[in-house]
């Protein structure tokens, strides 16, 4: 800081020693170009994508004419939409992916916020090994992930068969009907903890210790601190990671995917994205699938920018 | 945060442990202490499982204990296999995934930090709704911009290209707010004042001033798009149809497909899958005080 201000005013002394000032109209224009290449992106890698989905998904095809016939597009405007709704795969697909949202984040956000007050409380040892362990995953991608666990799952090659067969119990089929969530689920909160828990130990490095041994000597114990101070100080940052996850946990599609050679009891069309892609590059329909993927992009926005409006004011309270 | 620990040191064991509050007693501290370590364990559990796994023959996959080694020197064969599978095809995902994510990465946050000082250090007209806007890209499901993004892309003769799978992957909204966050917390206003005093031109001030002073932000925005890129599994998946530009992870994913049909190919994949993860492993150990990520302020504590 010393260092910073000293430059600062060596500085200003020279740029008095009568250097000519630049004109206005530089400085105005600059910040414009410093936009550009983000804003050239933006308008080719979003913009036009989603008006081009937006399109896509109120045509259609049509083959005219008998024999080899001749292939026409044409706007069917929301048939598109009408087909993908009334759809019933859609629909269990999306209330497949409710429910797997419903298991992942609640339960990969408590253990990210378990772990992160552990971190920061005075009575755990073996932090540092813990840290470094737990933010492992987030270093394998999904599909990894996703085989390495699969593999786990595997009759012949998991060790919980083994482990229940020591404690007298029945073998279960992990990829089973009736354990497919909880084996997907699985996959994505072992990938998806440690991150979290490294954006809220952060933001819990924040705080003063000050506040801390304030309360301490009011006669606060670990416990009481980390409910009535740490925890509400986390606020913001746990509606963001809470965001974050919900839109990640919306979209899933590696897991699964890659799952599926694995475990037959997943369908092609086991979560809404994979029968996006199914329509979209198997069936040869991108009318059908752009209107698929535009209704799960309107879902995803409508359910994040809902709970972000709903708790916006404390989480950006600083930046405005 | 040291300076806290200096001034305030209630006990030696204080400044050793770099924990905050009294060291209760041992008693006390067993559960905690458990609790992490079962969650150490946890995430440990696949990553051994992959070395362990690597080691063995394809008959001792399907026999021996999980967690049991190899004992018939399947590693070498295996990763001699591997390199030797379709002419050292695995070899060209790994270089294909590091030119994907570096390339990439690099590009992503050349463009964050011009676009997050932009709208850190300068008020004009329009700077709010374009920072909405970028931040309302994040909320845009990936999936639902790839497929448009392909059909676009194959119209212009790009699709199954290298361009495709890098152009999508350097616009990051999330690491523009990152930068956003990282300039105004790190970049003094007098500074910048000064410099412009001085005759220094914009981008001067930009690259000599606030580039600087910006570093423990930009490494840490660009390891997060490295990761996010080399993760990706989807864009490439969609993107891609020729074998020999796939990225690891589609490489893998096709690999572990053909298994399903010759289970030999199952050990082959495993290995694969253990040579991926530790590259990335390695960058996290080296990398590691760069690894606090604060969502809501951006400031960068190591």
């Amino acid at each position: 800081m010393a260092l910073t201000t000293s430059s600062t005013q060596t500085m200003t002394v020279n740029g008095w020693a009568g250097r000519p000032r630049r004109s206005r109209r530089s400085t105005a224009s600059a910040p414009y170009l410093f936009l550009v290449p983000a804003a050239l992106l933006f308008i080719a890698m979003f913009v036009v994508p989603v008006g081009y989905s937006l399109v896509l998904s109120m045509r259609a095809s049509t083959v005219s004419g008998g024999g080899i016939g001749v292939r026409t597009e044409r706007f069917v405007w929301l048939d598109n939409y009408r087909a993908v709704l009334s759809d019933p795969e859609f629909f269990h697909g999306l209330l497949r992916m409710v429910i797997y949202t419903l298991i992942v984040v609640p339960i990969m956000l408590g253990l990210a916020l378990l772990f992160a007050l552990l971190l920061d409380a005075p009575a755990a040892a073996a932090k540092r090994f813990s840290r470094i362990s737990i933010f492992l995953p987030y270093a394998v991608p999904g599909v990894i992930a996703s085989l390495l666990w699969g593999f786990l799952y595997l009759p012949d090659v998991s060790p919980f068969n083994d482990l229940l067969g020591w404690l007298g119990l029945p073998e279960v089929d992990v990829l089973g009907r009736r354990l497919a969530f909880g084996a997907v689920s699985n996959i994505a909160i072992w990938g998806g903890t440690g991150f979290n828990m490294v954006v809220l130990f952060t933001s819990l490095r924040a705080v003063p210790d000050e506040l801390y041994d304030a309360a301490r000597i009011d006669g606060c114990s670990e416990v009481q601190l980390a409910w009535r101070i740490k925890i509400p100080l986390l606020t913001p940052a746990l509606v963001m990671t809470a965001i974050f996850s919900m839109i990640t946990t919306l979209q899933v599609f590696s897991e699964p995917q890659t799952l599926r050679p694995l475990a037959k009891t997943i369908s092609s069309s086991w979560m809404p994205m994979m029968k996006v892609y199914r329509d979209g590059f198997i069936n040869g329909n991108p009318y059908v699938a752009s209107a698929g993927a535009v209704i799960l992009a309107l879902g995803t926005l409508v359910l994040s920018l809902g709970s972000l409006r709903l708790l916006q004011r404390r989480a950006f309270a600083e930046d405005r | 945060m040291s300076a806290h620990v200096a001034t305030v040191s209630v006990g030696r064991a204080e400044t050793l442990t770099s924990a905050r509050g009294p060291r209760p007693p041992w008693q006390h501290r067993l559960l905690p202490t458990a609790v992490l370590v079962l969650g150490a364990i946890y995430c440990l559990i696949p990553v051994t499982w992959v070395v362990v796994a690597a080691t063995k023959t394809p008959a001792e996959l399907f026999s021996t204990f999980t967690f049991a080694p190899g004992t018939r020197g399947g590693l070498f064969s295996n990763v001699n296999d591997l390199s030797t599978y379709r002419s050292g095809e695995y070899w060209q995902w790994a270089v294909n995934s590091a030119i994907y994510a570096g390339l990439g990465s690099l590009l992503s946050v050349a463009v964050s930090a011009a676009a997050g000082f932009a709208l850190a250090k300068y008020r004009f007209p329009g700077r709010n709704a374009i920072f909405t806007l970028l931040l309302g890209a994040v909320l845009l499901p990936q999936v639902a911009l790839a497929i448009p993004q392909y059909f676009m892309l194959s119209k212009l003769g790009l699709a199954n290209t290298y361009w495709s799978v890098l152009l999508p992957s350097i616009l990051s909204p999330y690491g523009i707010y990152l930068c956003r966050i990282y300039a105004a917390a790190a970049v003094p206003d007098e500074l910048v004042e000064a410099a412009r005093i001085d005759g220094a031109s914009e981008f001067r001030i930009f690259r000599s001033v606030a580039l600087p002073t910006m570093v423990p932000g930009l490494v840490t925005a660009l390891l997060l798009q490295f990761v996010a890129i080399w993760n990706n599994f989807l864009l490439p998946y969609i993107m891609l149809a020729d074998d020999r530009k796939f990225p690891l992870t589609v490489g893998l994913y096709t690999m572990l497909n053909q298994g399903a049909d010759t289970p030999a190919l199952y050990t082959l994949v495993i290995t694969g899958a253990m040579l991926a993860v530790i590259p990335l492993i390695a960058l996290f150990f080296f990398l590691q005080r760069y690894w606090t990520v604060d969502l809501v302020s951006g400031t960068v504590k190591t």
